[in-house]
């Protein structure tokens, strides 16, 4: 970066969309599983026919409320939908049902840390919308030229967040979107799929020398879908603009989209050519009005959301800042992690194995926490046959693998495959015996001094015995025999 | 007397007694339809197959006893404008000249479960706008008083139909005055509820928060009785009112001694005709004979309510019509790009006072006009709304013609916009205060056209309306006269 490019700052406002997790669309009884044959999840109400009327998804307003809250935002007692007009296919009432100017909730803030120390970014307010469908462009020679329309996805809920001007650089905006989506995952009410769309982020960006109090001229950035778009998007558009200024330029106000394919962003359309979408109050709904009780109800249903657990384990359990990242990065790893340390009070050796084994175990099998058939209180008595040396934990290992594979316990797993550790004397020894005999060159050299030997007789015992034999038993038998 | 000359509380007694089947009346008035509406017009649709069909269930539920209302077997029609699953559903434009809706409006499903048998389907002008059902894009519907003049509108189909005989009683919908003027214009009776008491799920949408739907029907029995089945809370319109429905017929009876009845001096005006004006003041004169209080009443912003109306409802219509594109259903003119094929669309789909409605809207909804259109006249219409709640502390009832003039010629005011829209300057206030207002036929002019008498009531308060209207009624017997077709 030049000396002249330094003098700038960037000014970063993020819109976040979420597609809530209601079974239901917005305002009518289809189904919202994804990936279903395109136009099967459609009735008269989300296909726009003629005289069809809105009814709104009481458990959708639940999960918005849940989520202004979470961000600190204040629930407006009276908020009112608003018809946003524009033309097109995948748009099939010609407009969106969205809020406007009384938004579900306003005035929030969110804590992040870009590693540079945390910070607060504004949140300005928290509405709720209805999705659009998605156009499909066809194809090959019978169907090239046409546009099919999938209405799927119309009608589906979603929220949208938008933040203050307060991101000043595309590692806070990653980390402003990482935070939002952890919350939003946490609450159980979106499922922060970005590749999917489930999760989607537009952006305002516009640069300023520093100790500059007015805003420049912004771009609107479409297309972000991934926290590495995120980034590397507001990375070239803050240089596109740096350069533009430096270069005695202007920036224009303009919609410009990301293309994942340069790393570059394009114009979309100028602010000239910007839609007029005629908002006005949405006549076939009435105004939302929530009672302070029932904001309050919800307060209390709110689970420990991530920033505040991460510090919490760090001192419950004295684990390292990283281990305690990994084990809220899920709600559900948290939980499993918390309920195996109830019943095996190691904080640090289960978050070895939760870490470890267990993550390890679900991701080969692309499973979710939820689907493991191993449970807190089947690992925390593995842990225990460990620790009272019922098991070494080379063993334990094999025997997790097979508990994740069978949702056995590790009990049975032991006694039926017969692992249970040999730790009596008597028959050791005679296995010692035997590999003494076998080997009379090595037994030479140990005594001659070569006594990192120890380890291949230790070995040796081991492969007899499929890895059973208490390895430190084992290990003072052969001491004391060639001694 | 004819069968179809019959209302439906005496044509549901001689069914009840098994005098009469349903399928001999719906014969009955399939055969007038075929002799009378070529010279008419009110049908754009005629199920006869349906309707028998729908006749013969009716008469089983008849012979059993079992779950019979006084709607059963009873042959009514529909304005175009409410969704019938399986009949085609135009709204009298080319737009949706084939649309064939896979639903029942709720209104709709409420009358065919009380076991109606549906007729067929009545013209009205295109998505409801105007006031003489000229606006059709099929044809125009005449008046069965006088063939040369129109029969009001929008829902001139169902007042023509009812006055004419074609079926016992329709459904219209009633937006600035769609039920009550042509209503008054046929001489039949037509009933706006308060906005929300009947469910405008299927109902094609013109001006959202002022449409609603009720009965044109032939006395003011028959109004109570179709009330009765149409109203009630519907989960799936959030406007409708969660009050529980009442007996609309029971009251009838109750008598109006003491019943203050408030005159608003604006509604006098310069314009109005002398014919309909001496028809007034008989009727005021009746009221005072029946034992009503007669109060003079003042609805002070009554001069904006038309102005008020073409913003509202011209800027709610043109977000409810943009999804005629050619995409999903209804008309598509092809074309090779996507704006085009939106503009031809709806270029052939949407007749002129459709067009000149939406551009209207779209125009004071833009950037930069919204405060000084749509907002204000949002502002004005709470205004207006105070003005009845106001007049209503001095009186029960608010008494006014229904039209300022009795039924036009065709072709009067078809040319001239705004002549046609002061047609509907003493009904459009009622839909702007949400409350429920009543035609009844109230005398003759000189030349045998029907005048109509206007009552207006508080915000549920049909029960106070329909009870008025009645003992207004037989005492009169204006109701009773016929057109000779």
């Amino acid at each position: 970066m030049s000396a002249a490019m330094e003098r700038y700052e960037a000014v970063i406002g993020l819109e976040v969309h979420a597609q809530l997790l209601t079974d239901s669309k917005l305002f009518c009884g289809c189904s919202t599983r994804f990936g279903a044959s395109p136009n099967t999840q459609v009735c008269p109400v989300c296909l726009g026919m003629p005289g069809v009327l809105p009814a709104l998804n009481e458990k959708a307003v639940l999960y918005a409320i849940k989520m202004a809250l979470s961000v600190d935002c204040t629930v407006n007692r009276k908020s009112v939908f608003a018809r946003k007009n524009y033309f097109y296919p995948d748009l099939p009432k010609g407009y969106q049902i969205s809020q406007y100017d009384e938004p579900l909730a306003k005035e929030g803030s969110l804590e992040i840390d870009a590693g540079e120390g945390k910070k607060r970014v504004g949140i300005t307010r928290v509405h709720m919308e209805e999705d659009a469908g998605k156009l499909l462009h066809g194809e090959g020679p019978a169907e090239e030229g046409f546009s099919f329309v999938d209405l799927n996805r119309t009608g589906v809920a979603l929220i949208e967040i938008v933040s203050e001007p307060d991101i000043r650089t595309p590692d806070e905006a990653v980390a402003y979107l990482k935070s939002l989506r952890d919350i939003l995952v946490y609450l159980e009410i979106c499922d922060g799929n970005m590749q999917e769309g489930s999760l989607r982020c537009d952006g305002n960006v516009s640069i300023r020398p520093f100790g500059e109090a007015k805003l420049g001229v912004k771009a609107e950035l479409k297309n972000m879908n991934s926290f590495k778009f995120l980034k590397d998007a507001l990375a070239y558009e803050i240089n596109r603009q740096t350069e533009l200024v430096i270069g005695g330029k202007r920036v224009i106000q303009e919609t410009r989209l990301f293309d994942p394919a340069t790393g570059a962003t394009r114009p979309m359309r100028t602010k000239e050519a910007a839609h007029d979408y005629r908002y006005f109050p949405e006549p076939d709904l009435l105004p939302l009005v929530v009672t302070e009780e029932e904001v309050e109800d919800l307060r209390k249903t709110l689970p420990e959301l991530p920033a505040r657990k991460k510090e919490r384990f760090e001192k419950e359990y004295s684990i390292s800042p990283y281990d305690s990242g990994v084990l809220v990065s899920s709600k559900r790893l948290a939980d499993f992690y918390e309920q195996t340390v109830k019943r095996f009070n190691e904080p640090k050796t289960v978050a070895n194995w939760v870490m470890g084994d267990f993550l390890r175990l679900l991701n080969e099998n692309s499973k979710d926490v939820s689907e493991s058939p191993v449970t807190p209180g089947k690992l925390a008595k593995l842990l225990s046959m460990i620790k009272e040396g019922a098991i070494s934990g080379k063993i334990a290992k094999e025997v997790f693998e097979e508990m994740f594979k069978t949702g056995k316990d590790a009990d049975a797993i032991v006694k039926g495959g017969g692992l249970t550790q040999i730790s009596d004397e008597g028959e050791l020894a005679g296995i010692v015996e035997g590999v003494i005999g076998k080997n009379p060159s090595e037994v030479e050299k140990y005594r001659a001094g070569k006594t990192n030997l120890l380890g291949f007789f230790v070995g040796e015992v081991m492969k007899l015995t499929k890895g059973r034999a208490n390895p430190q038993l084992v290990s003072e038998l052969i001491k004391k025999r060639l001694g | 007397m004819k069968l179809t000359e019959l209302t439906i509380h005496e044509l549901s007694e001689k069914l009840k007694r098994r005098e009469l089947s349903s399928r001999e009346l719906t014969g009955a008035y399939l055969s007038l339809i075929d002799a009378v509406d070529k010279k008419i017009h009110a049908y754009l649709t005629v199920c006869g197959e349906s309707a028998l069909k729908e006749a013969d269930a009716a008469d089983k539920r008849l012979v059993s006893g079992a779950d019979v209302t006084p709607l059963t077997g009873i042959p009514l029609a529909i304005k175009d404008i409410f969704c019938t699953k399986g009949i085609k559903t135009t709204c009298a434009s080319r737009m949706l000249e084939n649309f064939i809706p896979p639903y029942d409006a709720t209104v709709v499903k409420k009358l065919k479960d009380a076991g109606a048998v549906i007729l067929g389907k009545l013209n009205m002008d295109e998505f409801a706008m105007g006031s003489s059902t000229e606006n059709s894009a099929f044809f125009k519907t005449l008046n069965p008083w006088d063939t040369t003049r129109v029969p009001g509108g929008s829902s001139g189909g169902s007042a023509a139909a009812v006055a004419a005989g074609e079926c016992a009683a329709s459904i219209g919908t009633d937006t600035g005055g769609s039920i009550r003027q042509p209503a008054s214009c046929c001489g039949v009776v037509g009933l706006k509820p308060t906005y929300g008491r009947v469910s405008r799920y299927g109902m094609i949408a013109f001006a959202s928060s002022l449409d609603q739907g009720g009965p044109i029907t032939k006395d003011v029995r028959d109004s109570s009785v179709m009330l009765n089945a149409m109203a009630g809370h519907d989960p799936l319109d959030s406007t409708s009112i969660d009050a529980p429905a009442e007996d609309y017929t029971g009251g009838l009876k109750h008598g109006i001694r003491g019943l203050k009845i408030g005159i608003p001096k604006e509604y006098f005006i310069e314009g109005l005709d002398k014919d309909v004006e001496r028809a007034i003041g008989s009727a005021i004169g009746v009221f005072k004979n029946e034992g009503c209080g007669i109060v003079d009443v003042s609805l002070p912003h009554t001069e904006y309510a038309t102005g008020v109306y073409y913003l509202v409802a011209t800027a709610e219509a043109s977000s409810n019509l943009a999804r005629y594109d050619g995409v999903k259903y209804g008309l598509r003119v092809s074309s090779e790009g996507l704006l085009d094929m939106y503009k031809l669309t709806r270029d052939r789909g949407f007749g002129g006072e459709v067009k000149r409605r939406i551009m209207l809207g779209t125009y004071s909804l833009s950037a930069g006009y919204y405060e000084a259109y749509y907002k204000k006249a949002s502002q004005v219409r709470t205004i207006i709304k105070r003005d009845f709640e106001e007049a209503f502390k001095k009186c029960d009832i608010i008494l006014t013609p229904t039209s300022p003039t009795p039924a036009f010629k065709i072709g009067e005011k078809i040319a001239d916009p705004l002549t046609m829209y002061l047609s509907d300057i003493f009904t459009i206030s009622c839909n702007l205060a949400g409350i429920p207002g009543i035609s009844i036929p109230c005398g003759f002019t000189p030349d045998n056209l029907p005048v109509g008498l206007q009552l207006l009531g508080k915000p549920l308060g049909e029960a106070t309306l329909l009870k008025a209207a009645y003992a207004y009624e037989q005492t009169t017997g204006w109701h009773k006269r016929r057109p000779q077709l």
